[in-house]
C-alpha cells in the first residue's frame, strides 16, 4: 500500500488533478488581491472548456483553441469586472449570476452549434508533452512568473495596496480601476486557462457541467494558501493528492464523500485561524468610491 | 462616455436576463406551433397521438441513454405512428414535475418520463391527471394509468462482463497478462449497482481468479457529467492492472474513452451503441434498448392498447444486449455518414471487431441462449430478498 501512495503515477495524477485547481486559483488571487471578489471562477472555467473545444473544433488547432478559451473568458470577467468596478454591484451577486450565465449558455450554445446538450464531438486535443499536456507545464512556469510579479514588481505592489487600502494607494497616484479591472480580466484568462486544460488538455470533448465545482474548490484552494501563488499551487498539490489517493486505495477505503469534504473543511479551518490564521485583503468585496471615507 | 457606459449595461443586463431565460425555456420547444396537418388521412383505424417526453440530467445528444429515448419516438414518427413529438429537458430534478404536468395539462396523449430521477414527479402528476398515459423508464410508479418501462441491465452486462473475462485472458493486442478488469460508474446508487452487480457475475462466470476494480464519479447527479474524473478513475484502474473498463456513468463514460485512448486497452460502452466515440479502443457496448421500449409504448397508445404497469425488458424481449461483435452496426455507419468519423475510423471499428477470436463470440451467443432459456440466472444485486 505505501508504494501506491508515493509512485509515480499518483504524483502524476496529483498534478494533473491539481492543474486546472491552481490555474483558476491564480486568476482568482489577481482579482482578489485588487479588492474583488471572484466567485465566478466556475463558471470562467466552464465557459474556457467551452470556447476550448469550439476553437479546436473550428480550426482543427488546439492551440488556438487555448487562445478562444482565454480570450472569451478575460471578456465574460469583463462584464464581472463592469458591474462590480464601475457600477459597484454586490460581487458575490455579479460573480453567481456569471455562474448561473454559463452553466445556461453554455448548453444553449452545445445546441446551437452542435445540434446536442450533452457532449460535444471529438475535438483535436493537444498533444502530450513526456508525461503531461503542455498546460500542465505552462501553469506551472505561471506559478512562479504570478509568484515573482505579486510580491517582487511595482505592478504587483500596486495590486496588493490596491486591495489592502484603495484610498491610500489612489492618494499616491494609482489608479484603482484601472488596476482592478485588469486584474479581473486576468482572473478570466487564467480560468479559461483552466477550462482549456479540462476539455482539449486532458479530454477531447466539452460536456455539459464539465468544470464540476472545481472553480470553487480552486477558491479554497486560494483562500487555504493565503492568497499567495505558491500557497495556492500547495493548498491544489494537497487536495489533488487526496482524490488521487482515495481513487486507488482499494479494500482500505476511506468514502469518496469524506475526500471531496476535504477543500471546504480545511477552508473553513484555514478561515477560523486554527493554524495559522487566513487573512484576506481588507478591501476585498468592497467597491472604491473615489472621495470616500 | 457617460451615456455609452450606461448602453454597454442596458445591453449586459439584456444578456443576462435573456440567457437566464435561456437556461430555463430555450430548450422548451412550444407545443403551440405543431398545427396538426390533415393533408393525408391517416390510416383509417389509428389516431396519431400528441406525445410529450420529459428528459433527465445529459439532455439531448447524451449519445447514450436519453439520445435512445428520442431516437424510439424518431423511430415512432418514420413509420408514420405519430406526426411528431415535443421534448423538455428540465434544468435540475426540481423541474421535472412542472415539466411533466405542463404536457398532461396541454392534453398530450402519452407524457414520457426518462430516469427514475422522475419517480416522484411521475407519481405527483399520474394521480392529477388520471386520464392521461404516462410512461417512465428505469422506475416503477404503481398508478392506474402508468406504464413504468425497466430493464434487465443486470442481464446485459453480465454479457459485458463475459466479454471482458474473455479479453483480459486472451492474447487480444491491447490486452495485458495481468487478470484485472475495471468498472467505471456514475453516480453511486442502486441502478448503477445493477450494471455493477451483472458485470461482476459476468466476469466470475467465465474465470473466478478475475479481479474486478469498480470505482464510482460521485454520489450526485452532476457524477454522470464529469469527464476528467472518469478519466482519473479509469486511469488509477488502469495502473491496477485493468485492460477492459466497462462503464455506466453516462457523459462521464468520454473520460473512460478519453484513458483507453492514452493507454492502450479496450473499454466497454453502455446504454447506446458508443463504439464509434473512440474508434479501435471500445470494443462493444451494453445496449439498453430504451427506443424499443418508447417505441412499443408508443405503437401502443396509437392502437389504443396501452397498459399500464411494470414492463420488463430483459435478454428474451432483446430489450438489453450487446453490439454486434462480428459486424458494423446500423449506429456505427451513421456516425460515419454524419461525418463524425471517418472511413479510417470506421476501418478501425470493424479491425478491432475482426481481432477478436471468434470463439468468444460463440461463447457470448451461447451465454445469451443460456440466459434467455434460464439456465444462467443474473441476480439483481439490488432486489430485496
Amino acid at each position: 500500500m505505501f508504494d501506491t501512495l508515493f509512485s509515480l503515477d499518483i504524483l502524476q495524477a496529483t498534478l494533473r488533478m491539481a492543474t486546472p485547481l491552481f490555474l483558476a486559483a491564480l486568476g482568482g488571487l489577481f482579482s482578489e488581491r485588487s479588492g474583488v471578489v471572484n466567485i465566478a471562477l466556475e463558471g470562467l472555467m466552464l465557459l474556457g472548456a467551452f470556447f476550448a473545444a469550439v476553437g479546436s473544433y473550428f480550426t482543427g488547432n488546439p492551440w488556438l483553441g487555448v487562445l478562444t478559451a482565454m480570450i472569451v473568458s478575460a471578456l465574460f470577467a469583463g462584464i464581472h469586472a463592469l458591474v462590480s468596478i464601475r457600477y459597484k454591484a454586490d460581487q458575490v451577486v455579479s460573480g453567481t449570476a456569471l455562474n448561473l450565465l454559463a452553466g445556461g449558455l453554455t448548453v444553449f450554445l452545445l445546441n446551437v452549434i452542435f445540434n446536442t446538450s450533452g457532449t460535444s464531438p471529438n475535438v483535436p486535443k493537444l498533444p502530450t508533452w513526456l508525461w503531461f499536456n503542455p498546460i500542465v507545464y505552462i501553469g506551472l512556469v505561471l506559478v512562479i512568473i504570478v509568484h515573482y510579479i505579486i510580491w517582487y514588481t511595482p505592478f504587483g505592489l500596486r495590486i496588493r495596496s490596491v486591495g489592502e487600502h484603495p484610498m491610500a494607494a489612489d492618494t499616491v497616484g494609482i489608479n484603482v480601476y484601472t488596476l482592478r479591472y485588469i486584474c479581473v480580466i486576468l482572473s478570466g484568462v487564467f480560468a479559461g486557462l483552466a477550462g482549456a486544460d479540462l476539455a482539449i488538455g486532458e479530454l477531447s470533448i466539452f460536456r455539459q457541467g464539465m468544470s464540476g465545482g472545481r472553480g470553487f474548490i480552486a477558491l479554497a484552494a486560494l483562500i487555504f494558501g493565503k492568497w499567495t501563488p505558491l500557497g495556492a499551487l500547495g493548498a491544489s498539490l494537497l487536495f489533488g493528492y487526496a482524490q488521487a489517493a482515495q481513487m486507488r486505495l482499494i479494500g482500505f477505503s476511506i468514502p469518496s464523500e469524506f475526500i471531496e469534504m476535504i477543500p471546504y473543511i480545511v477552508t473553513m479551518v484555514a478561515l477560523a485561524g486554527v493554524v495559522g490564521r487566513s487573512t484576506p485583503p481588507a478591501a476585498v468585496g468592497k467597491p472604491y468610491e473615489k472621495g470616500n471615507r | 462616455m457617460k451615456r455609452y457606459f450606461k448602453l454597454i449595461a442596458l445591453i449586459l443586463v439584456f444578456t443576462f436576463v435573456v440567457s437566464l431565460g435561456l437556461m430555463g425555456c430555450a430548450k422548451k420547444e412550444e407545443p403551440k406551433k405543431e398545427e396538426p396537418k390533415k393533408e393525408e388521412p391517416a390510416p383509417a383505424e389509428t389516431k396519431k397521438p400528441k406525445v410529450g417526453i420529459v428528459l433527465s440530467s445529459g439532455g439531448k445528444g447524451d449519445k447514450s441513454f436519453n439520445d435512445a429515448a428520442l431516437r424510439g419516438l424518431d423511430m415512432a414518427k418514420a413509420e408514420g405512428i405519430i406526426d411528431d413529438y415535443h421534448y423538455t429537458e428540465p434544468p435540475d430534478i426540481s423541474k421535472d414535475e412542472e415539466s411533466l404536468r405542463f404536457y398532461a395539462e396541454e392534453g398530450y396523449d402519452l407524457v414520457i418520463g426518462v430516469g427514475f430521477m422522475m419517480e416522484t414527479a411521475m407519481k405527483n402528476v399520474a394521480e392529477e391527471f388520471s386520464k392521461t398515459n404516462f410512461a417512465i423508464i428505469d422506475a416503477v410508479v404503481d398508478k392506474p394509468n402508468v406504464a413504468s418501462l425497466v430493464f434487465k441491465e443486470e442481464e446485459g452486462s453480465f454479457l459485458a462482463g463475459a466479454l471482458a473475462a474473455m479479453i483480459t485472458t486472451s492474447k487480444m493486442p491491447m490486452a495485458n497478462d495481468q487478470k484485472v478488469v475495471g468498472f467505471v460508474g456514475g453516480m453511486d446508487m442502486p441502478l448503477i449497482h445493477k450494471f455493477q452487480g451483472g458485470f461482476e457475475q459476468g466476469v466470475k462466470y467465465i474465470d473466478d481468479s478475475i479481479q474486478v476494480i469498480a470505482k464510482y464519479a460521485g454520489t450526485e447527479p452532476s457524477a454522470f457529467n464529469d469527464p476528467p474524473k472518469g478519466k482519473e478513475l479509469a486511469k488509477a484502474e488502469i495502473e491496477a492492472g485493468a485492460d477492459v473498463i466497462y462503464h455506466a456513468s453516462g457523459g462521464t463514460g468520454a473520460g473512460v474513452f478519453e484513458a483507453a485512448e492514452e493507454n492502450n486497452i479496450y473499454a466497454i460502452g453502455v446504454d447506446s451503441d458508443q463504439n464509434w466515440m473512440k474508434p479501435g479502443f471500445i470494443i462493444a457496448s451494453m445496449l439498453k434498448k430504451v427506443d424499443v421500449a418508447v417505441f412499443e409504448t408508443t405503437k401502443a397508445v396509437a392502437e389504443n392498447r396501452f397498459k399500464a404497469g411494470v414492463q420488463v425488458f430483459d435478454t428474451k424481449a432483446d430489450g438489453v444486449g450487446l453490439t454486434d461483435l462480428e459486424n458494423l452496426t446500423v449506429v456505427e455507419k451513421q456516425a460515419k455518414e454524419a461525418g463524425d468519423i471517418t472511413d479510417e475510423q470506421l476501418n478501425k471499428i470493424k479491425e478491432m471487431k475482426d481481432s477478436m477470436p471468434q470463439e468468444f463470440k460463440e461463447k457470448i451467443k451461447e451465454i445469451r441462449e443460456k440466459i434467455i432459456s434460464g439456465e444462467i440466472k443474473v441476480i439483481d444485486v439490488t432486489a430485496k430478498k
